[in-house]
């Protein structure tokens, strides 16, 4: 599963996008973000604060409920600054 | 019509494209949001990051609400990503359609929507150091007004 991260999550993370592999039983992005949350201390403070991250699956927006699928591209990114 | 490019663009080029032959448009309206200059400090350079691929599916799904919701004859959403000087044009909509009122309120229904639906992140360089953008509850309430509308 492909991972990409955004902005100063992207700068505290290190990396702009990761591939990782996590165990079956995480079906959902809520418990992505619990696991990747325990993958470093970088990604510990990148996704400490759970109310301002968004969520992309396939490039569309997503609640974080949502429910992940293998080979889903999954996105996380503080909120949007456009225009 | 929507362009994610790092390139300037031409609003009077952009204009006389999209609207130039045409005999059935009365009324086209454009925004164009530019880099602005911070209130406490000297901006050096405001750096655009986004998705690519999502940025261009947002817009145009943002494009395609705006061609339902308002009678338009054309529109064009062009959004510039990287490195921005101050004063530097971001973002150009143009909106053009038979009668004044859609093309001036679809315009600003397609800025609404963007500033919260096309993934871009802006990086402010300064004499004070450098700061990603917070996004505006302002800009939150923007939509909400379209969404009480509809």
């Amino acid at each position: 599963m492909n991972i990409h991260y955004f902005a100063w999550m992207r700068e505290q993370i290190g990396k702009s996008v990761e591939t990782e592999s996590p165990p079956a039983h995480i079906d959902n992005i809520d418990d992505l973000l619990d696991w990747l949350t325990n993958l470093s201390p970088a990604h510990a403070e990148a996704l400490a604060d759970r109310t301002i991250i968004g969520v992309a699956v396939n490039k569309e927006f997503v609640e974080p409920g949502a429910k992940l699928e293998d080979g889903d591209e999954v996105a996380l990114f503080p909120p949007i600054t456009g225009g | 019509m929507i362009r994610v490019q790092a390139e300037d663009f031409d609003v009077g080029a952009e204009m006389a494209a999209l609207t130039g032959a045409r005999k059935d448009i009365g009324a086209v309206v454009n925004f164009i949001g530019k880099v602005r200059d911070l209130e406490d400090g000297a901006l050096s350079a405001m750096t655009l990051e986004h998705y690519p691929g999502m940025t261009e599916k947002m817009l145009a799904d943002i494009e395609a609400q705006a061609l339902e919701r308002f009678d338009l004859q054309e529109t064009l959403i062009v959004h510039r990503y990287g490195k921005l000087e101050p004063g530097a044009q971001i973002v150009l909509v143009i909106t053009a359609s038979a009668h004044r009122q859609a093309a001036f309120e679809a315009c600003a229904f397609l800025m609404d929507w963007l500033k919260t639906k096309a993934p871009f992140w802006k990086l402010e360089e300064s004499d004070k150091g450098r700061t990603w953008v917070e996004a505006k509850q302002a800009d939150n309430d923007a939509v909400d007004r379209w969404q009480e509308q509809s």
